[in-house]
């Protein structure tokens, strides 16, 4: 895997702990801040952070047209809270603001509550086997409606958490807060397939 | 004895796991969330607001959250007189009209102003020495709370012992209310200072080290392996221009707070995007120029030379 470049989308947001998480899986992580470097990587990671600063910074740079034609076009990505209401459909609670449109699924913002509601949690994950996933939601969104496209991989308090479709991947939570790297191993070996 | 023998070496090991682990990850759940909110918080810029209309402005300029406050610090300093924690009114109308994080100023050592606005379900709380502190030898116990706070420090010992108290994030004071950026400049030159003393430093000094700076020697010992705070940081206090908030983020802020700087310019919604900009592409000169082009005036400032030291907010905290 050390050959593998991967992208982090660096705009805004929890970006450091994603770069952290894929060193420690063996991965030299790429910062992505220009359109032209979304030509260099083999997946990209769009990381929490305020969904409304990062559309605003992907459209305003130029970068908004590249990264959905990548994606569309089978760059692997995947999406952590604000990057998974990045790669929705469109967004219940705020219908003004953009999304890239990827996935089949809408999302409503802040979903759980502010911050003071902001919990831990364990997930049961498919294809993570028994042990379960430990996972921190902030300020998460939460999917509101799923396509038949979509594959939920893990649910919680009855609303899919970790969705898949093709080379796509979006969780509400922070998997990269953790000391459990199997989610964003599981990204991975979705690009190495 | 197999079992009195694995049981010992499992305490054995215990112990030896729990030595050996860093301050940051023995803290509590709750504790790690918080800090897990400043870390989405990076790369962005916190702006005050004063009311919903600016907190729109804000919102739409990019900002990953806003402060809610009464008076802007250039304004308290113009007033004088008592600065308190705001109307919790202006404050809920501010949450109501943004989806960012809405943060709230409480007087150092104020923990009733902190709990009025921990009710009010506030996303952070900045424990300023903005406002007028309402005790001179303590802070707020911050692990007492389940929302996060914000402090402001000067120095490495100042940043240790708010993080000791519980602060999930910290951010260097700067002078607030100015739009003079060398105060925010010389605390971060020394905050870094700090802490590439501590990482060269043989175990042996750290204890004196601790004694001297006034700060947690457990957190000195995580210095020393991390080379950086546990918590991230951010600056404030005197930024005005894009290239200001660029400047601050090269020497090492992750993200920074603007005060006065935006609503006390000529042209705030412009300015706002401005600094929005310039704190992700704070490396790329062409695009710094592109974006601090045609802004209007800047606040006017106060040069922080000409404050005599009872005027500076910044020795506010101990």
């Amino acid at each position: 895997m050390d050959d593998l470049a991967i992208g982090v989308l660096t705009l805004q947001g929890g970006f450091d702990k994603h770069m952290e998480a894929l060193k420690k899986l063996g991965v030299n992580p790429v910062k992505v801040r220009e359109a032209r470097e979304l030509d260099a990587i083999d997946g990209l990671i769009i990381p929490g952070g305020e969904s409304t600063t990062i559309i605003r910074l992907l459209k305003n740079f130029g970068i908004y047209d590249r990264l959905r034609e990548k994606i569309e076009n089978g760059l692997p990505v995947f999406g952590t809270c604000a990057g998974m209401i990045l790669l929705s459909k469109g967004i219940d609670s705020h219908p003004g603001q953009e999304t890239l449109d990827l996935m089949d699924f809408r999302v409503s913002r802040n979903d759980y509550g502010r911050q003071i509601d902001s919990f831990d949690a364990t997930l049961k994950i498919e294809g993570l086997g028994d042990e379960p996933v430990p996972a921190v939601f902030i300020r998460a969104p939460r999917i509101t409606e799923i396509g038949s496209s979509l594959e939920v991989l893990s649910l919680y308090d009855g609303s899919p958490v970790l969705v898949r479709q093709g080379t796509m991947l979006a969780a509400s939570f922070h998997p990269e807060l953790t000391e459990d790297l199997r989610v964003h191993n599981l990204f991975l070996s979705m690009i190495v397939q | 004895m197999s079992y009195l023998k694995a049981n010992k070496k499992n305490y054995a090991e215990k112990v030896k796991d729990m030595s050996e682990k860093l301050w940051s990850q023995r803290q509590s759940a709750q504790w790690k969330k918080n800090v897990g909110l400043a870390e989405m918080l990076k790369g962005g810029v916190i702006m005050d607001v004063v009311n919903a209309e600016q907190a729109i402005i804000a919102e739409k300029a990019g900002a990953a959250a806003v402060m809610a406050l009464e008076r802007v610090p250039a304004d308290i300093r113009k007033d004088g007189g008592v600065a308190r924690m705001s109307d919790p009114k202006m404050i809920r109308e501010i949450q109501e009209a943004v989806s960012i994080p809405v943060m709230a100023k409480a007087r150092i050592g104020h923990f009733v102003e902190a709990k009025i606005l921990e009710a009010l379900e506030i996303d952070f709380i900045d424990e300023s020495e903005v406002l007028t502190p309402a005790d001179d030898q303590y802070h707020i116990y911050k692990h007492d709370f389940q929302v996060p706070f914000v402090c402001g420090c000067r120095n490495l010992g100042e940043a240790l012992r708010r993080i000791g108290e519980g602060a999930a994030m910290i951010r260097t004071k700067g002078e607030a209310g100015t739009g003079d950026v060398i105060e925010a400049v010389r605390h971060m030159r020394t905050l870094k200072d700090g802490i590439r003393k501590i990482q060269n430093m043989p175990n042996e000094q750290l204890m004196t080290e601790a004694r001297d700076l006034g700060a947690p020697y457990e957190l000195l010992l995580e210095i020393k392996e991390t080379g950086k705070l546990p918590v991230p940081n951010f600056s404030a206090g005197g930024v005005a221009t894009p290239a200001d908030a660029a400047l601050m983020m090269q020497l090492g802020a992750e993200s920074v707070f603007v005060g006065s700087g935006i609503f006390k310019s000529d042209d705030p919604e412009k300015r706002a995007k401005a600094i929005v900009e310039a704190v992700t592409y704070y490396n790329d000169y062409k695009k710094l120029a592109e974006i601090s082009e045609d802004l209007g005036a800047p606040m006017v400032g106060i040069n922080c030379d000409h404050l005599i030291d009872n005027e500076k907010f910044a020795g506010r905290g101990w």
